[in-house]
């Protein structure tokens, strides 16, 4: 016979399981188990129904689909016997959950179960309701439980007890039925219904303030006296745990005293005597003791204030933090956390334990410690708490310095007294952790250097000693970088030394040195090279002995593989050969950054989608150049112009001169936005990158809750520009435009009246690419033509071709008839078509598309699908 | 509701028991139960014995080659839930007599039984290991 038919036993099938010594073995035997289940279940097989679904629980347990056994337990809670209904019951729990429709058939099953004349098969009924009980099934078998709570059996009453909160939960509603009943089960004496009948009411009041007004009047006293009894009661062998009686009752009742003595002062006060005694009294060298006191102390806590009890809680807390058992030190800290919002000179006491705990060698100590150090930083110990915990950064393990410098990076921003310290501070996590350190903390720590002008001498000069020892740390070099960019003549002429500094000699070519190895570091990213390429442009007009050196690098990088890196080093390429007489008004230092500004939009915290980037879009004031021609203005340093420079948008200066990463970050979209004559210049000079093209992503974009998910869209919702920055637009456009050409460059320039729009490619998979063109009929700025263009990349013609596109409905869309319906091989763009697309929601939403192309190729049909998010915004 | 899972994994990280008291699809389960052993199995004897794990608080405890996981929420007294385990243990061991890992297997419908007269919803139902096993005899009775 073979060996796993339906007849093996659940032994053999677990030791044939066992035997199996790689996972596809086991996955064989698991298959041919559950194969030969499923036949037993279509030939209904009576006898070994059991002994299947004992089975498809060890199945299920090992991680496998049993889905399919889903109705033999329903058979087999139907099933007259007890040990049927007993594994049906199990099985039920296991494998089914409360949302799905097979729980509708069992309903009834359990209704005639909580009526059996058998009291434990009332039990498991229970048992099961109370485990997977939905919304309807509560309020069906609600009165059933709410009688089964008076039934003459304990065992029935303390599941039926149970059996409430879980029905109570799930219709709030049905809660007030429960009141009186749960009330009568707090002078039980049955330890299991008192245990279960405290926890019902304890759920009570969270679910309903009428049950909670109930027990606070009625039933305190009773509580207290059951506590009481249960504290100086004898021996109870049955329950006791190390010279305790029922530990889990004396919690179970001392999490009900807290939730009623919350907020009110006399049921605070009934209690007191009883949590003293608790308090006092229980042991503390075993487990079970501590478990009490640790409940007993966060009652304390909750309730009304009395002085005597909170001293004795905070006592107990100092005792367990000083415990050299570990589990009570990890629960100190964490009732600490606690304390700290009542007491917090009590919890600055034990400063110095909870400083040893943050070096524990145990990761959830740790955690915990560093979490309530955190806390407990104020203006006063911040110097002291900050030189420990970076002092620990340099010996902790890897995994536990990111969470330590977040924690640091936040307290030294938030405490410090000055900038000097904030500066040197930063400079010790960069150089020890500058890996772990985010972006906004490194934006963050320029700003603030950019705002201590007597300060920058001595910070590049810090940072140029850094870097010679710590260059991995790419946040230290991209810091470092930017410093010597704009302050390297104070580096090298020693300008401004601070007492405490010790001198150093630095020449011209030492600066540029660190630039150059940052550069040509192959673990540096493409942010940190960019941020290198300007520091040189900016090192070739102060430095001029090393302006050959640059020009070299620049030119070196005019092959870079890399489109960002390629199109900068071209660009200062040129302006090294050509342009040498504006090169020094070019680079230029840069202005001091706003910092209000920048915090601001750093605490305008952006959705989590986009976490990483820079807080939200600036404010535009009134009647100045829209951002986007912002930070050209900045990088050129045109300030004598006669352009006003935005003063309310430092950060966005920061943002655009930092933010050169090449993710499609909001703000680099942002910068698409309004793409008008400028945009010729800002390509030019590459502050950032056009939108993110071929963005087709899978987002259903007819769901508005879904739209925000794409970063395009979470965009067009910040962004609603407001009309003076668009009525300014072709003003700073022009002026611009005048600039450029001083450049020499010949560029082919839009017309200028009315915004041009690039193409894009809205589609493209490997037989066929479909471009966009866009134009705007002059008048309607809600009306967008486009010109969609298709080519076919294969060897084969397309026939029958049809385009065809669906828009979300705050969109109207109109298309014209195709071209043709043909499209040759490897054609460009021979069929052509036109659409018409009204936005209603024109400056608020983005335009967004759907498009479904058929064609025939070689006589067989073919579709192809896609969506557009990278429609030009302000369309 | 305070417990949400009972996990009993072996020291190779093979799960021996398990029993949710909120659901998880069986991906999530087998996600779940990887991260923490594999968070578990790794701390030594002397460091404490709760790990946090996603939003949850693993309490766990060693007999010779078996783990003990319970998973709770933040509002848990996880010392009692060390108690709990140790109740548990002792209940099992009182019925098999010194339990061991292929007990547990082998008689896995069982195992749940007591847990289930143990726990329900995710909160503790009783605690007289009497009266536990008084349910398991009867079943073995009828049987």
């Amino acid at each position: 016979m073979n060996p796993f038919s339906s007849g093996t036993r659940l032994r053999d099938m677990i030791r044939a399981i066992r035997a199996c010594k790689t996972a596809a073995e086991e996955r064989a035997v698991v298959r041919k188990e559950c194969a030969s289940i499923r036949a037993a279940i279509s030939e209904n097989d009576q006898d070994y129904r059991h002994r299947n679904l004992a089975k498809l629980m060890f199945i299920h347990m090992l991680g496998y689909p049993t889905h399919f056994g889903q109705m033999e337990c329903l058979k087999l809670i139907a099933s007259p016997g007890f040990p049927e209904k007993r594994i049906g019951y199990l099985g039920l729990m296991l494998l089914l959950d409360e949302r799905q429709e097979v729980l509708m058939l069992v309903t009834n099953s359990i209704k005639q179960d909580l009526n059996h004349t058998n009291q434990y098969i009332v039990g498991l009924a229970l048992c099961a309701l109370g485990n997977i009980c939905s919304a309807e099934m509560a309020r069906d078998l609600a009165p059933e439980v709410e009688r089964l709570l008076q039934f003459r059996d304990p065992n029935i009453r303390k599941k039926a007890a149970l059996c409430s909160i879980r029905i109570i939960k799930k219709v709030p509603d049905l809660a007030e039925n429960f009141i009186n009943p749960a009330a009568s089960l707090l002078k039980e004496k049955h330890h299991g219904v008192l245990l279960t009948g405290v926890q019902l009411c304890t759920d009570m009041c969270n679910v309903s303030s009428e049950a909670h007004e109930h027990f606070k009047k009625k039933c305190i006293d009773g509580l207290v006296k059951v506590l009481k009894d249960l504290t100086n009661s004898p021996y109870a062998p049955e329950y006791d745990i190390s010279g305790i009686s029922d530990p889990f009752l004396h919690i179970r009742l001392l999490k009900l005293l807290r939730v009623l003595g919350q907020g009110d002062a006399d049921a605070s006060d009934i209690m007191n005597d009883i949590l003293a005694q608790v308090a006092t009294k229980t042991e503390s060298n075993k487990n079970a003791g501590n478990a009490i006191l640790y409940q007993c102390v966060v009652t304390i806590m909750s309730i009304e204030d009395n002085g005597g009890l909170r001293v004795l809680a905070v006592n107990i807390l100092g005792r367990f933090l000083s415990s050299r058992d570990n589990n009570i030190r990890y629960v100190a800290l964490n009732m600490l956390m606690k304390a700290i919002a009542l007491d917090s000179q009590a919890v600055q006491r034990h400063r110095v334990t909870i400083l040893e705990c943050v070096k524990d060698s145990d990761a959830s100590i740790r955690k915990r410690a560093l979490e309530l150090i955190y806390l407990l930083v104020n203006e006063n110990n911040v110097k002291l708490l900050t030189k420990e915990l970076i002092d620990y950064l340099e010996v902790t393990d890897p995994d536990f310095k990111e969470d330590l410098t977040a924690k640091i990076c936040s307290i030294v921003e938030k405490f410090s007294p000055e900038k000097l310290w904030y500066i040197d501070q930063m400079l010790k996590v960069l150089s020890e952790a500058g890996n772990f350190v985010k972006d906004d903390v490194w934006h963050a720590l320029i700003v603030v250097i950019t705002n201590a002008p007597n300060l920058h001498g001595y910070t590049v000069r810090s940072l140029y000693k850094a870097v010679q020892t710590a260059g991995d740390q790419e946040t230290l070099v991209r810091v470092a970088v930017w410093c010597i960019g704009e302050y390297g003549e104070l580096l090298v002429s020693n300008t401004g030394v601070l007492d405490v500094e010790d001198p150093i000699t630095v020449t011209e070519a030492d600066a540029l040195d660190v630039v150059e190895t940052a550069i040509g570091n192959p673990s540096s990213d493409l942010t940190t090279r960019a941020m290198c390429l300007v520091a040189s442009l900016k090192l070739s007009s102060h430095f001029p002995s090393c302006s050959k050196r640059v020009s070299d690098i620049v030119r070196h990088h005019k092959g870079s593989l890399v489109l960002e890196l390629q199109q900068r080093a071209i660009e200062f390429n040129s302006i090294i050969e050509k342009h040498g007489k504006i090169r020094s008004t070019l680079v230029e230092r840069m202005p001091v950054l706003d910092e209000a500004t920048f915090s601001g939009r750093r605490a305008g915290s952006m959705p989590p989608s986009v976490s990483t980037s820079q807080g939200a879009l600036p404010k535009i004031p009134n009647g100045v150049a829209k951002p986007t021609s912002a930070p050209l203005v900045d990088l050129l340093d045109f300030s004598s112009d006669d352009i006003p420079v935005p003063g309310g948008s430092g950060g966005d200066f920061l943002q655009d001169l930092l933010g050169v990463d090449i993710s499609p970050s909001p703000s680099q979209v942002t910068s698409g936005t309004q793409k008008s004559g400028t945009d010729v210049l800002l390509d030019l000079l590459s502050i950032g990158t056009p939108p993110a093209q071929s963005n087709l992503s899978t987002l259903d974009i007819l769901s508005p809750s879904q739209d925000i998910k794409s970063p395009v869209d979470v965009l067009t919702k910040l962004a609603s520009p407001s009309p003076s920055a668009q009525t300014s637009t072709p003003v700073g456009g022009s002026s611009m435009l005048d600039l450029l050409d001083d450049f020499g460059t010949t560029l082919s320039l839009p017309e200028t009246n009315g915004p041009t729009y690039p193409a894009i490619i809205a589609f493209e998979s490997s037989s066929l690419k479909v471009t966009f063109n866009f134009s705007k009929e002059p008048g309607s700025p809600q009306t967008t033509l486009i010109e969609a263009r298709f080519t076919n990349k294969s060897p084969n013609a397309y026939s029958n071709f049809v385009f065809q596109a669906a828009v979300p409905k705050f969109l109207q869309l109109h298309l014209d008839p195709a071209s043709s319906n043909t499209l040759p091989a490897n054609s460009n763009d021979s069929i052509t078509q036109k659409l018409r697309v009204s936005n209603s929601q024109h400056g608020k939403k983005s335009l967004v598309m759907r498009l479904r192309i058929n064609y025939k190729v070689n006589d067989k049909d073919v579709l192809e699908e896609g969506q557009i998010n990278n429609f030009p915004r302000d369309l | 509701m305070g417990i949400r899972f009972v996990l009993m994994v072996n020291k190779q990280g093979q799960t021996r028991l398990a029993q949710y008291y909120e659901y998880l699809n069986v991906e999530e389960r087998r996600a779940l139960e990887g991260e923490i052993v594999r968070k578990c199995l790794t701390r030594t004897q002397q460091q404490c014995s709760f790990v946090e794990h996603r939003n949850y608080k693993v309490v766990y405890r060693r007999y010779a080659s078996l783990f003990f996981l319970v998973g709770v929420d933040n509002e848990e007294n996880e010392l009692a839930i060390l108690e709990f385990i140790h109740l548990l243990v002792e209940t099992m061991d009182r019925h098999f007599g010194n339990v061991c890992e292929l007990d547990i297997m082998f008689h896995l419908e069982k195992a749940h039984f007591m847990l289930e007269e143990m726990v329900m919803n995710g909160c503790i139902i009783e605690t007289s290991k009497t009266n536990i096993l008084s349910q398991i005899q009867l079943m073995e009775r009828a049987s």
